[in-house]
């Protein structure tokens, strides 16, 4: 039983990690090098307008003109300075730069990143309507607020999927699971490669084959199965990594250093396979916003969210409701007493990794709307860190409410720091919240020892 | 196939600038998790405070680089308490959260369009090092070669002054941890309740260590921006915090000499590995690239890849290092 699951994981290792090396079709993504963009300007009222048709250039090397929606990219050659020119006679009438002084903008385009630049525009007739106005309007007026607050809560709600997996894995096992950014990260970049390439397109040898299996699928059947390829990675890292760690006795502290090592390990088979480039999935990458009162919220976005809520409710149902997740928490709590009460206690450490694993890979796919990149996960583990220490490290309701209030945190930050830095926020309410209750909102003292 | 260049770069490697400046961040630490037990997962973020120490200094408030080198130790010894103060008294998990989460915040606030002014943003700090090469005795332009070693002048000038604070700190680590200032620090490490029940103060005696390894991968920090005459926020990403664990868990933690031995095994490994696939026979190059491309950015991503593995076998079958003892090793127990 023991060896045929051993040999069941070491395929599924084969099949995720190698995925056909012996296929030599089976090629990286294009790698080459760029420099783009979105040219966009703010119309009277206030909505986002992008500006297709302008021409763009970079001397000796080439140059590209906006699609429909205001987009362009350059390839280039090497990392490397590069100046790169609008053609300011291809913008439309009405339309100018801002800083109309600066046609020619420098750009350092590193080793393994595209660049991304901005030219920013402003209609004349938007200018002239905030002068009649009296100025832009005030950074803590009702909408912007409310608009942070609703931004926060999507940030909460895709982290909380993301942080309730980490904070299982540390309650049943004792593990801080630092290789959890990258379960993320895998679940965004499996369904950008179900999107685009179908479920073994990316074989090279199978990319002629029909539907689903060559050219791509729609984007909702693509989180499905990368959710389910993340649920796979969490069984597979537990049956092969750490349990076989733990059964030989391997201290926790060393297994933290394992997660590390294993998180290093993937994020760069995670840059060979796909490229420093970013990318954005086949559908959804970029809608309108439909405004209700005040907000406003993509259609893609609100069924995110939605999404998101059923499927923390349903968790917390199954947690609170079912026999499996009663196991959880029994184990979570006292791992002794939840196994002399006759608990398998590896068997709900299996089943805590694929749910973890699974969830991450979910929250994952919703984190790539904006940009699919092969570190997405480590960006925000600082964020996951954040909710799981606010809301107590171990319980899965605390880092649901941890993962909202950080959201919501990060997003009002903004209206007092620059929004690059709002991300330090998270830091903040780490280092605040291990002052003042260590345990977290929801832990309980006696975990901090 | 060029074997005589493959040599002579890993053997430059054996004790180049790499070198040097890693097994200084190792040694401090080997201070903090060696030594004392700390898990701290952000050795890079103090790197960056001694190298914007004087980066700032210098660019931001056209103070003297002298000067600057005070302030590497002023900003490390801030950041340890900083980091310090809510963890130690934690359990050892949470020193790790907050210095990992701290070291990638420090980086994103160097780079910020809102600190440009103060750091140079993403184009960085240079020309602050001249007064340190000025006083360099060789021709900087120059390549010196002695035995199998060849290197430029002003990396000479860097090496020499670079490994002679390598072996002092070494040096003064080795005479700290015989007195008894080092023990208590280990009785931290093996039994943290057993040294309080003693009359101890662990918190103290942690911060002290925390504060001691840090200034010393600060000076790590200064080397590197001096060797590399420029400030880069992005040279200061959370992968080198974990070279930095695997040329110490290679060299053995909690021993003196392990962060040398660890960071000249580690280089002149990645060195000689990238140079033999650079420069592979036409015949061997096109059969491997069946498998896998060998672009010189994949070459360059493999030595990550050889990180993260490496970290993952050492601390899974040898947490104690190639040359290490178990009776010294931290990982091991708890």
């Amino acid at each position: 039983m023991m060896r045929r699951g051993g040999r069941v994981a070491l395929l599924a290792l084969g099949v995720l990690l190698g995925m056909g090396a012996a296929a030599p079709a089976f090629a990286q993504i294009s790698d080459d090098l760029g420099v783009f963009g979105q040219l966009q300007y703010s119309d009277g009222s206030g909505n986002k307008v992008f500006v297709a048709g302008v021409d763009l250039s970079i001397d000796d090397v080439g140059g590209a003109t906006t699609d429909a929606d205001g987009n362009f990219r350059i390839p280039v050659p090497s990392p490397g300075e590069y100046t790169i020119n609008i053609d300011v006679a291809t913008l439309p009438a009405g339309i100018a730069l801002r800083d109309p002084d600066r046609p020619s903008l420098q750009v350092k385009v590193s080793e393994n990143a595209d660049q991304r630049i901005i030219f920013p525009l402003v209609s004349a007739e938007a200018s002239a309507l905030s002068g009649a106005s009296g100025g832009a309007e005030g950074n803590w007026s009702v909408r912007r607020v409310s608009q942070l607050t609703l931004e926060g809560l999507k940030l909460g709600l895709y982290l909380a999927m993301a942080a309730i997996g980490l904070s299982l894995i540390f309650g049943t096992t004792g593990l801080v699971n630092f290789a959890h950014a990258e379960m993320i990260s895998w679940g965004t970049l499996m369904a950008y490669f179900f999107n685009i390439y179908g479920l073994a397109g990316f074989l090279g040898f199978m990319a002629g084959w029909p539907a689903p299996f060559g050219g791509g699928i729609e984007f909702v059947v693509a989180t499905v199965f990368a959710t389910a390829m993340g649920g796979a990675l969490g069984y597979v890292l537990n049956r092969l990594v750490f349990r076989t760690a733990r059964n030989s006795g391997v201290s926790l502290l060393a297994q933290m250093v394992m997660t590390i090592g294993l998180s290093i390990l993937l994020r760069y088979v995670f840059l060979y396979f796909f490229g420093g480039r970013y990318r954005s999935y086949g559908e959804y990458a970029s809608q309108r916003a439909n405004k209700f009162w005040v907000l406003e919220l993509t259609t893609r976005d609100s069924i995110a969210m939605g999404v998101s809520v059923l499927i923390l409710v349903a968790v917390g149902i199954g947690l609170t409701r079912t026999r499996a997740g009663r196991a959880m928490r029994a184990v979570s709590d006292n791992k002794d007493l939840a196994e002399s009460s006759g608990i398998d206690v590896e068997k709900v450490i299996t089943q805590v990794w694929v749910l973890g694993g699974a969830l991450a890979a979910l929250a994952g796919t919703f984190f790539g709307f904006d940009q699919v990149k092969w570190d997405l996960g480590t960006r925000i583990l600082l964020l996951i860190f954040a909710a799981v220490t606010l809301g107590g490290l171990g319980t899965a309701f605390g880092a649901l409410v941890g993962a909202l209030l950080v959201g919501v945190a990060i997003n009002l930050s903004t209206l007092v720091i620059d929004s690059e830095l709002k991300n330090m926020t998270a830091l903040i309410v780490l280092i605040f919240a291990l002052l003042l209750r260590p345990q977290g909102l929801l832990g309980k003292k006696q975990r901090i020892g | 196939m060029d074997w005589g260049f493959i040599l002579e770069r890993s053997f430059s490697a054996m004790i180049g600038p790499e070198v040097m400046i890693y097994a200084l961040a190792a040694v401090g630490l080997n201070v903090h998790f060696g030594y004392t037990g700390l898990m701290n997962f952000g050795q890079v973020g103090f790197m960056a405070a001694g190298a914007y120490g004087v980066g700032v200094t210098v660019f931001w408030l056209d103070w003297s680089f002298w000067l600057g080198l005070v302030f590497v130790f002023v900003y490390a010894g801030v950041l340890a308490l900083l980091l310090g103060i809510p963890t130690l008294r934690l359990r050892a998990d949470y020193l790790g959260l907050v210095t990992i989460a701290a070291s990638e915040t420090i980086r994103l606030l160097a780079r910020s369009r809102v600190m440009k002014p103060v750091t140079g943003g993403v184009e960085g700090i240079d020309k602050f090092a001249e007064p340190f090469y000025n006083l360099s005795p060789f021709d900087l332009g120059k390549f010196y070669s002695f035995g199998p070693f060849k290197y430029l002048g002003r990396d000479i000038w860097v090496l020499c002054i670079g490994w002679t604070l390598l072996i002092l700190v070494t040096l003064m680590v080795q005479a700290l941890m015989r007195s008894p200032w080092g023990r208590t620090l280990r009785a931290i490490r093996e039994d943290e309740d057993a040294a309080r029940a003693l009359g101890k103060n662990a918190y103290f005696f942690k911060m002290q260590s925390l504060m001691l390894g840090g200034l010393i991968g600060a000076l790590a920090g200064l080397i590197q921006v001096i060797q590399k005459s420029s400030v880069q926020a992005d040279t200061f990403n959370p992968v080198i915090t974990f070279t930095i664990w695997t040329i110490l868990i290679i060299g053995g933690p909690g021993r003196v000499w392990s962060p040398i031995v660890g960071s000249s095994i580690y280089w002149t490994l990645i060195v000689f590995v990238e140079n033999v696939l650079r420069q592979l026979p036409a015949g061997a190059r096109a059969n491997l690239e069946k498998t896998v491309e060998l672009s010189d950015f994949n070459i360059g991503m493999l030595r990550y890849i050889i990180v993260g593995l490496g970290l993952l076998l050492l601390a899974r079958y040898r947490p104690q290092g190639i040359f290490g003892s178990r009776e010294e090793m931290a990982l091991d127990r708890r």
